[in-house]
């Protein structure tokens, strides 16, 4: 029980911690009730499809970013993507990354795009770990429960 | 700015031109004459700009004045430096005239001096030789004796070259003299027609002197011109001038400037006559010739005296000394130094040698030109410089005040212009509304009318909504016309009689229907000691007593709505004692605000006093207090600022909820106002009520202190038995419990039944139960306790931010009310969306998961689609959905077009169906093919939401879901489909 309340507690401040911080907005809790008794890792579920398709569109983004003639266009798709999807979990800090990003695809300027792209990387890669460790837990209260 | 420069620049010029040295004194002078011009001049524009502020707005100083100024003062202090520059330096030119003229005339006096040291040396020596060579016999002198002698005494005459003396022989003489001297008399003037250089003179070569009547042949010289030996004087024109002028005179006397004999340079001799005997003083010139006995003659070399002289004189170099015999003005001859013309400054001093036939100067000049005065120059371009800045500053001021005025002017105009726009507003309003209010007054009683003719129920019921309604319609309009007059000022009181009572009863009637429909209790107390008649405005006073008993009801729910009137002599005497318990002992048992704290700021209690328009007669004024104290939702802390504030309501959602137009108080506090009277208001904004469970005082304030920081209402208890009973008791509804957790691992069997209780406890919604620890190592009696109940735990220390998270996490998002309406509307939306089928169509993966989970818990049957094309294709009729989400950004095929597609197919299936091509069977009996599709975006332009439609979608919900946006849009088209 002990490990229990620990964990819980733990639990409580990460996500207080995760909010507070802006990793994550009310948009996650909007997730977070959709779960229920029919589908119990809605949230992990989402959040690994988010995580699977973010990685794809990281990898786009930074090849695309890479070529001599910057596409812009196809550019500001993959982070208009990224910035849909983000949103949809609530990831704030990663959607304001986008938001950023997205202003300097539309000024073409490739060198803040760069920045911004190294930015996202490491927001999303904060996130990531973050929402692993939250997950981890969750998991292990629940392990404890049974 | 460029004439300025223009300015300056010319006036360096003339700097440059010319220097000079400046006196401080005068320039002292200058400047303080300039100082008090300059504040002569500042003060005068000091008054001319105040003066011009006091009649601002009338007049204005035309800008030409201040240029002209300013062009004046520029060009004024340009002439001032000019004038002082030019000053010092004609004082510097004086100086150094001065300086040259004393030079000069020093220089001038020495020459002087040391030649008459000489020349009465040879005076002397003309002397001795009248008493050794003519007064002894024979004589004491001969040419060897004089030549060592006068070589030994040269240096008492410093100026001359040589000395010699010539005897006058008569011709009758000549020949017995030429055998005692053995040579012959030589004559000179071949001589000088032909001068010889020293080196081939041979006075041998010399032609003996033709025969004259006398003779004058020189007998001693001095060795440095013995050449001169045996020449005769008399036989030169100039020594002969000289010889016969100096017998005549008997004084020494000058030659003018000549060609030495040998040196061949300049110089001048001077000859004494030497005569026989001493002669008187009255003698005639022949006596004087024929008592001659012979002739001394000093050679004086001009040219290497003056040199001297002025070697020995420190400074030579700084000036040039020309000496002139001016004898003949017209032709001056130079004695001395080179002859250089030159315009300059210089000085000329008259040089006295003792003969007064003979004139000569001495012109003096610098060597140098004057040097440029820098003084001069940097103190006028100094002068300049500071003036133009003041100019500068004079015009910067200028401007800006210029500037300021004018903004002054455009502000005061604006304000004029919106002044005149908020009168003719009120005025717009007090007509339209005026003009409104006379058609309704025709439909209403139309409506009354109608309502006295035969209808059916249905009729009926029709024609009572339209009355209600324009009823409805006109008290808004009353509201909107009182507020127009009162700000247009043409709101007037009433003075009649009226009973207070009978209106209160009236008002009472009015809301009578509304707090019965609530539940609410509704109650009118008024104090005996009001009299039955009272004068005033009766209309306006149950305009102030409705609006604020309308506002009342608006927002309670439950408990009470109480209004007194009392005299303020009666509430006076109340205000000093404490009331028992006042939150408790009320109407209907909820809680309400201590009235007293309202009247805090009125002036009428506070002893200040004011009239009261309620009067039994003129003389006796009666001062009544009137309170309407409610059991509603309160008033939130940041709202309460504005609440007498005209269209100001606590936030935009109250309209909603609570319509209204918000003006309803600030009419009431202006009539108030019109009343002499005062309003107030004390509210404790009704937030969520938390009970702390602690014993130790400190630690419970410390909680309490944190809680109440984010609204939440607090009480604290020391055990769980008083918060049974305060839960029980029913008062309040308490939304929280915070247990300490000393309290909590004191006794698990305590705490167990303690969290049943509480589940029992029969007041809508349970309390939340939160632990409050200070240690993440929790009890050992945890254990004992059910772990399904285990209670969130709160981690001390306690922050405002900490405590809010961890709150709304329990409690649900948001605070008062808002879980509630979000459960209605979510549980709507489940019965509308329940076993619906729907498609989800976006690219992005996350989306899709999350949009189609939302539907699904609202019971929808989703089907998912990751581009427009599969989307078209599901949505070929025949199909089952009931509805589509559509995302609008999409690749290959955004939404748009996939809309428009499928729209295309639909409209040519319905056509086709119609024109009977195809059967309606096969397409499930549904003659028209409509699926509602909504966009789904997260940006909310218009354009976007305009061009949606223009597609052929229906509406759209906004990115991520919001329950009621999704309940609104969706029964908008599940209802039509």
């Amino acid at each position: 029980m002990d490990v229990m309340i620990q964990l819980q507690i733990q639990l409580r401040e990460h996500s207080a911690f995760l909010h507070k911080e802006g990793y994550l907005d009310d948009q996650f809790e909007q997730l977070q009730k959709l779960q229920d008794e029919n589908s119990p890792d809605f949230v992990v579920e989402v959040v690994s499809i988010f995580f699977d398709d973010s990685e794809k569109l990281l990898n786009n983004l930074a090849k695309a970013l890479e070529q001599k003639d910057v596409d812009f266009k196809q550019v500001d798709a993959h982070v208009h993507q990224f910035k849909g999807s983000s949103a949809s979990i609530g990831a704030m800090r990663v959607k304001n990354a986008c938001i950023e990003f997205r202003n300097y695809c539309e000024a073409q300027n490739i060198e803040e795009c760069l920045t911004c792209m190294q930015k996202l990387q490491f927001e999303y890669s904060v996130l990531k770990n973050q929402l692993e460790y939250l997950f981890r837990l969750e998991q292990q209260i629940r392990a404890a429960r049974v | 700015m460029l004439c300025y420069w223009i300015v300056s620049v010319i006036s360096m010029n003339w700097f440059i031109n010319s220097g000079i040295v400046d006196t401080k004194t005068g320039l002292l002078g200058d400047r303080g004459k300039m100082w008090l011009k300059w504040w002569e001049k500042i003060s005068g524009d000091g008054w001319k700009i105040h003066h011009y502020y006091q009649y601002f707005g009338s007049k204005r100083v035309p800008k030409a004045w201040w240029r002209k100024l300013l062009i004046t003062w520029v060009l004024g202090w340009t002439i001032v430096s000019l004038w002082i520059f030019c000053y010092m330096r004609l004082q510097a030119t004086e100086k150094r005239k001065e300086t040259l003229a004393s030079m000069c005339d020093e220089r001038a006096r020495m020459l002087q001096d040391q030649f008459n040291v000489s020349m009465n040396h040879i005076q002397a020596m003309s002397i001795m030789i009248s008493t050794f060579h003519h007064g002894k016999n024979p004589s004491a002198i001969d040419q060897r004796t004089f030549a060592r002698y006068t070589e030994r005494t040269a240096f008492e005459r410093p100026i001359t070259s040589g000395v010699a003396y010539a005897v006058r022989v008569l011709h009758s003489e000549r020949e017995q003299f030429e055998k005692q001297q053995g040579w012959t008399i030589k004559r000179m003037d071949t001589l000088e027609q032909n001068p010889v250089h020293e080196d081939d003179y041979a006075p041998e070569a010399l032609e003996p002197s033709p025969i004259q009547e006398e003779y004058a042949p020189v007998i001693f010289a001095q060795d440095t011109i013995s050449h001169v030996v045996s020449l005769d004087m008399l036989s030169g024109k100039e020594d002969r001038e000289n010889v016969l002028r100096a017998r005549e005179s008997g004084k020494g006397v000058l030659t003018a400037p000549l060609r030495l004999v040998k040196t061949n340079r300049l110089g001048v001799i001077l000859t004494f006559a030497v005569y026989k005997a001493d002669l008187p003083s009255n003698v005639t010139l022949n006596e004087r010739i024929q008592a001659t006995d012979g002739y001394l003659g000093g050679v004086f070399d001009i040219e290497s005296l003056v040199e001297k002289l002025l070697q020995q004189l420190a400074s030579k170099q700084t000036i040039i000394v020309n000496v002139y015999d001016t004898t003949n003005d017209l032709h001056p001859i130079s004695m001395y130094g080179s002859n250089v013309s030159d315009d300059g400054l210089q000085h000329v001093s008259t040089l006295n040698f003792g003969d007064p036939f003979r004139k000569h100067e001495m012109h003096c000049r610098f060597k140098q030109r004057p040097p440029w005065h820098w003084l001069a120059i940097t103190t006028s371009i100094g002068i300049l410089v500071i003036a133009l800045l003041v100019g500068y500053i004079f015009h910067a001021t200028v401007n800006r005040i210029a500037k300021v005025e004018d903004d002054c002017h455009k502000m005061m105009e604006l304000k004029k212009r919106a002044e005149a726009a908020d009168v003719a507003k009120s005025q717009f309003l007090a007509t339209v509304s005026h003009e409104i209010r006379t058609p309704m007054n025709g439909v209403l009683g139309m409506l009354d009318m109608l309502m006295d003719t035969d209808l059916d129920v249905t009729q009926q019921d029709y024609v009572r909504t339209a009355q209600a309604s324009g009823k409805a319609l006109v008290s808004l309009i009353n509201e909107v016309l009182d507020q127009a007059k009162i700000e247009a000022g043409r709101l007037e009181l009433e003075a009649v009689r009226f009973d207070l009572r009978a209106i209160l009863d009236d008002i009472l009637s009015l809301f009578s229907g509304k707090s019965q429909e609530k539940g609410v209790e509704l109650a009118v107390y008024i104090s005996d000691r009001v009299p039955e008649m009272l004068i005033g405005d009766p209309g306006r006073f149950r305009q102030i007593i409705t609006n604020l008993m309308g506002n009342s009801i608006k927002f309670t729910e439950k408990g009470h709505i109480f209004v007194t009137v009392h005299l303020v002599e009666e509430v006076i005497g109340s205000i000093g004692f404490e009331m028992e318990s006042p939150s408790k002992n009320t109407l209907s048992g909820f809680p309400v605000a201590d009235r007293r704290c309202s009247w805090e700021g009125f002036k009428t209690l506070s002893g200040e006093g004011s009239t009261c328009p309620l009067s039994l007669s003129s003389s006796d004024l009666i001062n009544l207090i009137v309170s309407v104290e409610d059991t509603g939702v309160g008033i939130p802390l940041e709202a309460q600022s504005c609440i007498f504030t005209p269209f100001m309501q606590v936030g935009p959602s109250i309209s909603r909820t609570h319509g209204g137009t918000g003006i309803g108080l600030s009419i009431s506090k202006c009539l108030v106002g019109l009343m002499n009277g005062e309003i107030g208001f004390v509210s404790i904004p009704k937030g969520m009520m938390a009970l702390v469970v602690d014993p130790r005082p400190v630690r419970a304030k410390v909680s309490r202190y944190h809680i109440q920081r984010l609204g939440i209402h607090v009480e604290v208890v020391s055990d769980f038995n008083q918060v049974l009973s305060s839960i029980n008791s029913g008062k309040t509804v308490t939304n929280m419990v915070l247990v300490e957790q000393e309290i909590w691992d004191k006794d698990s069997v305590i705490s167990a039944h303690f969290i049943n209780n509480l589940e029992k406890v029969d007041c809508g919604m349970p309390p939340k139960l939160f632990l409050l620890s200070s240690s993440i190592s929790p009890s050992r009696t945890r254990a004992a306790t059910s772990s399904d109940h285990t209670p969130p735990i709160v981690m001390k220390p306690l922050r405002a931010s900490m405590l809010a998270a961890s709150l709304q996490r329990a409690m649900g998002v948001g605070g008062k009310g808002k879980p509630r309406t979000g459960e209605i509307s979510g549980l709507s939306v489940c019965n509308l969306l329940l076993g619906r089928k729907i498609l989800i169509v976006d690219d992005n993966n996350v989306n899709l998961k999350v949009a189609a989970g939302a539907l699904k818990k609202y019971g929808a049957d989703v089907v998912c689609a990751d581009s427009g094309k599969k989307a078209i294709s599901l949505l070929q009729p025949p199909h089952h959905f009931d509805a589509c989400f559509m995302d609008i950004q999409m690749p290959e095929m955004d939404g748009f077009e996939a809309t428009r597609t499928i729209r295309e197919v639909e409209c040519s299936i319905n056509n086709l169906i119609q024109s009977g091509e195809v059967s309606v069977e096969a397409y499930d009996n549904i003659s028209k093919w409509h699926v509602p599709i909504l966009a789904m975006t997260a940006d909310v332009i218009q354009a976007t939401h305009e061009k949606s439609i223009r597609c052929g979608m229906d509406g759209y919900v906004s990115k991520p879901f919001e329950a009621q946006q999704l309940y609104r849009e969706v029964s908008r088209h599940f209802q039509s489909a």
